[in-house]
């Protein structure tokens, strides 16, 4: 004879799992797994977290001391406040970025990955982006005859860079390559720190490391001697929206505008993570919803019998 | 009143599974537009004054 019956009608103690309760001739279990199952989860979840803590903090201070060896000045961390996880892209600080870009960095860095389609509703209107593309020169071709010729920039256009090959380019700046900035934000570690502390971080070389004509003295860059010169002194560029362009503006704006170049769906991601986190809570809270209902029979329950024998 | 309604829905759109898959295809339209536009919502407080549409009045003639 088995019977379910509900929690309250026997309203006495278990102390121990797998407990057997005798009540008037009748024997019952009660609550076996719930208990025991509650200790085995909790004994292996205790030796998880402690297992994963142990070899993290070995693995971090094996980390650091192996950092502290090396020759690289330590980056400081700047509050990007793009970084949040819900916080977009300042696009009038990408806006500006743009205009150093093109003022400066345009003269020696490609930014070959980029289309003048893509400035569009992201710094510049439809229409400044058309009188941009315009400025630029760009070969096409063969026409009827074979031959390549230049016409003026198209929406739909990469950028060209600055040379028309990594000879040219090294050839114009002494033997060193001026690398595409298009990804540069995730081809160097810590990226946007490393960006802008090199950006700012031109200094006179300390006494005892003499420099060439062409080589600068850096503190960020590994190694220290850089073949590219400051190029972000106050007030080179002129911002079209006021901004005092001191050198660590220009330098933040770069930051943020390579940050779009690097990941365009920046923004989007951002939307994405407020709308998959909002599903997520959703789905979290329905499930365990059903989870309670489904499973309520179970732990409310009570499997009673009355033996043949005596127990 | 929830009765009355409850009752509706029932007699209505669960218990045949005809209307119960074309009221599940209508409320998820209507759901996800609802909850699309909430997102974009809580996202445009989030970060008033640094998207293309808050600065774009500078730039348009
Ligand atoms: C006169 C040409 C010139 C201009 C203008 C210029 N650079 Fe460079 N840049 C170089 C050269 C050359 C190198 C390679 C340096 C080396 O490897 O020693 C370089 C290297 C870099 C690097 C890579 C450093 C690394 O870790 O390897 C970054 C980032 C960079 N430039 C950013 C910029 C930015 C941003 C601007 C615009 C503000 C800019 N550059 C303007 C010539 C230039």
């Amino acid at each position: 004879m088995a019977l379910l019956l509900s929690k309250n009608y026997f309203s006495f103690q278990i102390k121990r799992c797998f407990q057997r309760q005798q009540f008037s001739g009748v024997y019952t279990w009660y609550g076996i797994e719930w208990k025991c199952g509650k200790r085995i989860l909790r004994n292996v979840l205790s030796v998880l977290v402690g297992a994963s803590a142990t070899c993290g903090a070995f693995l971090y201070f094996l980390d650091r001391s192996v950092q502290a060896m090396g020759h690289i000045a330590h980056l400081p961390s700047y509050p990007w406040d793009f970084e949040g996880y819900l916080t977009s892209l300042d696009h009038s600080a990408v806006r500006r970025g743009w205009q150093v870009y093109r003022t400066i960095c345009h003269t020696c860095h490609s930014l070959r990955y980029v289309r003048f389609m893509d400035l569009i509703d992201v710094s510049h209107t439809k229409d400044e982006v058309k009188a941009i593309a315009a400025e630029y020169e760009i070969q096409d071709g063969p026409d009827e005859e074979g031959n390549y010729y230049m016409r003026p920039g198209r929406l739909s256009d990469l950028l060209p860079p600055p040379f028309p090959n990594e000879e040219a380019a090294r050839a114009a700046n002494f033997g060193a390559y001026p690398p595409d900035l298009t990804y540069i934000i995730f081809t160097r570690r810590n990226g946007r720190n490393y960006i802008f502390s090199l950006l700012t971080g031109w200094t006179e070389p300390p006494a005892g490391i003499s420099l060439s004509d062409q080589q600068y003295f850096n503190i960020y860059f590994p190694g220290n001697i850089i073949s590219m010169a400051q190029m972000l002194v106050g007030g080179v560029v002129e911002y079209d929206d006021g901004t005092p362009s001191t050198t660590s503006q220009m330098a933040k704006d770069i930051v943020a505008f390579l940050s779009w170049t690097s990941s365009q769906e920046f923004d989007e991601r951002k939307r994405m993570f407020i709308k998959g986190m909002g599903i997520s809570v959703i789905l979290l809270a329905s499930i365990a919803y059903c989870k309670r209902f489904v499973w309520s029979h179970l732990r409310s329950g009570q499997i009673m019998y009355v033996p043949k024998e005596k127990y | 009143m929830l009765n009355t309604i409850a009752r509706f829905l029932y007699h209505y759109v669960f218990k045949r599974s005809s209307t119960f898959t074309l009221g599940a295809v209508i409320s998820a339209m209507y759901f996800e537009r609802a909850y699309d536009d909430a997102c974009e919502y809580i996202f445009e407080t989030m970060n008033k004054g640094r998207l293309w549409k808050d600065i774009k009045h500078r730039y348009e003639k």
